[in-house]
């Protein structure tokens, strides 16, 4: 039966742990993407798509708004337009290219925004707790009541149409989810004892929220964020169809589909490329979602 | 018996294995101190908390739970003081009362001589330097997403050491711990075992360079290896950085190990409190009793064949009159229901009080007086005393 010294015999539980490899947070969830094909390749899709929305100016081989009576509605690869012409004889390639530019817009602008506003709003509920939580919660649940395109129609309808409004709308609908997870993951982490540790050793609140909370409340606020992208691209392009969004004759995928519809027995391939557009967009920003909450979900 | 580490052993019926030191032996002089050796690291008095019960519509009041309940007690400098008692008598409550995490209701804490939030005591931000606690659950209190270093090196920073220099004070303690800071330190909670992120704890709230450590429940998670050797640690750190200790604990056998004096609690007050040897020895009050006979022996002649108490404690939200331990208790006469027993005058570190109608010669009892058999009467006995 040896004793163990006091001040001694604990240095032998160190010397004998391997070791370890230590990785971040971060690290690790970069390690897991770089073997995740499936996510690396939409990803490259998302970059390609937003690189040629950016650079459209220099991509597109026509100016998306010239009209040609000559050329209305021809078919794809018809001479010089190799993606057709729309109903006003309007390059479809150069319109599909600077449509990206829109709907990229219309798709990241609401989402970014609501996360900075819903998860502000979520964090301060979620952390004073109380009547404040309650007065927040309960205006965000009055949201909640409206499915979120009615809601979006009735926002951009009241408002009247336009980029801007649509906007607002967008990000009007995706405020009351972000506000709720950021809510209920800040209600989580409020409660583990090291949030109170923080506040024994005498930190301020702002440092505590700033340190403790915002590191763990991100990681679930970013994945449903990311995920809402391709929802706002669809959003917007409903919005734009129903003539409450971007207004014409501005390029936009979701307003190509609406106006070019009347042509769908005429030229159903031209037709249907506004709406492949937003297909692929849409899926990809959805498998990269999928990527990173499966990367981002690090045992902790 | 080796399997059951050091603090099993030292429990064991021949009694603490290490000398304990003197009692009377006043800690070394510190730079910190402000009150003289004599004022009490901390002074507790008529403290309560009652944690109010809402419902209905309109989140009415409708009772509350005295979970503190006109607690009062001294820390004296350099000892440690163990706490004891079942789950929910409002133990870790009081810890939290003292560390100032939850508002009291009434009561006073003076902590060396000076009071607490008050227009000329010490600030919040003061005594939070002075006073760190660490927590039961060792997964939960660090922060997942910081390397382990972070989390210690946080308190530092937060009363304005630069950042190069709180690191650097975050591996020294790693180091004063049993980590090595170069393997240890940029790690993350997840990859260190219970153990280990329960030393980063004590490393973590030793950062402020506290006098005093509020430790709630902080080896009962751990396995009894490890928990002695923790135990031996925070021994060692008690010495190396002239602590005070207030050692929460609901494991008899750690608390004798550990502890210097041992107050016992029972739903939300003060049932004894006395010298580690002298409680042990000889139980006054009879809830510490039956406490005590509930703890399993080395001893294989020394068996418990009968549940020393029984039933649940009373509903902390309506508490029995008088006595609160009345209705369990196999002494109770009609004086405990009547008043509540007075916990007497504590004189010094050798006060062994009770807060006991037998402990008081005028209060009425019929054992008033006359120490009980040392003994719980078997429940026949306990009927005809208390019909």
């Amino acid at each position: 039966m040896t004793d163990v010294t006091i001040g001694a015999g604990f240095q032998a539980v160190a010397d004998d742990a391997p070791a370890l490899k230590v990785r971040g947070y971060w690290r690790t969830v970069g390690y897991r993407l770089r073997y995740d094909y499936v996510t690396l390749f939409f990803a490259l899709v998302i970059v390609l798509i937003a690189l040629a929305a950016i650079c459209a100016p220099l991509l597109a081989p026509f100016d998306p708004l010239k009209t040609s009576m000559a050329y209305r509605l021809k078919p794809i690869g018809f001479r010089q337009f190799a993606l057709g012409t729309d109903e006003l004889g309007r390059d479809m390639l150069s319109r599909l290219i600077w449509g990206g530019r829109m709907s990229l817009l219309m798709g990241l602008t609401p989402v970014i925004l609501a996360t900075i506003l819903g998860g502000t709003l979520g964090v301060i509920a979620g952390f004073l707790g109380g009547s404040v939580n309650m007065l927040i919660m309960r205006t965000v649940d009055i949201f909640y009541a409206f499915p979120s395109v009615l809601l979006a129609v009735a926002i951009s309808g009241t408002m009247g149409g336009g980029m801007s409004n649509g906007l607002i709308a967008l990000t009007l609908v995706f405020i009351p989810p972000l506000c709720r997870i950021a809510e209920t993951a800040t209600t989580q982490v409020r409660s583990l004892d090291f949030v109170e540790a923080a506040r024994a050793s005498g930190a301020p609140t702002r440092s505590i929220i700033v340190h403790h909370i915002l590191g763990n409340v991100l990681a679930p606020v970013f994945i449903y964020a990311s995920s809402l992208i391709s929802v706002a691209i669809l959003l917007a392009a409903g919005l734009s169809f129903l003539g409450l969004g971007v207004e014409p004759p501005t390029p936009d995928w979701g307003l190509m589909l609406s106006t070019l519809r009347q042509a769908i027995y005429v030229q159903p391939y031209v037709c249907a490329l506004p709406g492949l557009a937003i297909f692929i967009t849409s899926l990809s920003f959805n498998l990269v979602s999928d990527g990173l909450r499966q990367a981002m979900d690090v045992r902790i | 018996m080796r399997g059951l580490g050091k603090a099993g052993r030292a429990a064991g019926a021949s009694g603490p294995a290490r000398p304990r030191p003197k009692l009377d032996a006043v800690p070394p002089g510190d730079p910190r101190d402000r009150g003289g050796k004599i004022q009490p690291m901390l002074t507790v008095n008529g403290l309560k908390k009652h944690f109010p019960i809402r419902s209905g519509l309109f989140n009415r009041r409708t009772g509350s739970v005295r979970a503190v309940d006109d607690v009062s007690f001294v820390v004296l400098k350099g000892e440690t003081l163990g706490i004891v008692g079942e789950s929910g008598c409002g133990k870790s409550t009081l810890a939290r009362l003292l560390m100032h995490l939850i508002p009291k209701d009434a009561g006073e804490l003076v902590f060396d001589g000076e009071g607490v939030d008050e227009a000329r005591g010490l600030t919040l931000r003061e005594l939070r330097r002075s006073m760190q606690m660490v927590f039961q659950d060792s997964y939960s209190s660090l922060n997942p997403r910081l390397p382990v270093e972070d989390s210690v090196a946080y308190g530092p920073k937060v009363h304005g050491m630069p950042r190069a220099e709180a690191k650097k004070v975050a591996r020294e303690l790693l180091e004063k711990v049993g980590l090595k800071p170069e393997l240890f330190g940029s790690r993350y909670p997840h990859e260190l075992s219970g153990g280990q992120k329960q030393r980063v704890n004590v490393a973590r709230a030793l950062a402020l360079n506290p006098r005093m450590l509020i430790l709630d429940e902080a080896v009962s998670a751990l396995d009894k290896s490890i928990e002695a050797q923790v135990l031996n640690q925070l021994r060692y750190l008690k010495r190396h950085f002239n602590l005070t200790y207030v050692f929460i604990s609901h494991d008899l056998n750690v608390v004798q190990y550990i502890s210097d004096r041992v107050l016992v609690m029972y739903l939300g007050q003060v049932v004894e409190i006395g010298p580690v040897d002298s409680i042990y020895a000889r139980a006054k009050h009879p809830y510490t009793k039956a406490l005590f006979s509930s703890r399993l022996s080395m001893d294989p002649d020394d068996r418990v064949d009968e549940a020393p108490l029984t039933g649940d404690p009373p509903n902390p939200i309506n508490p029995p009159s008088g006595c609160r331990f009345r209705t369990r208790c196999p002494f109770a006469e009609d004086v405990c229901a009547a008043r509540t027993p007075a916990i007497g005058t504590w004189v010094d570190r050798s006060s062994h009080l009770a807060a006991c109608h037998m402990e008081d010669a005028s209060s009425g009892h019929s054992h008033a007086g006359q120490a009980p058999d040392a003994a719980i009467p078997s429940r026949a006995t306990a009927d005809a005393v208390n019909p």
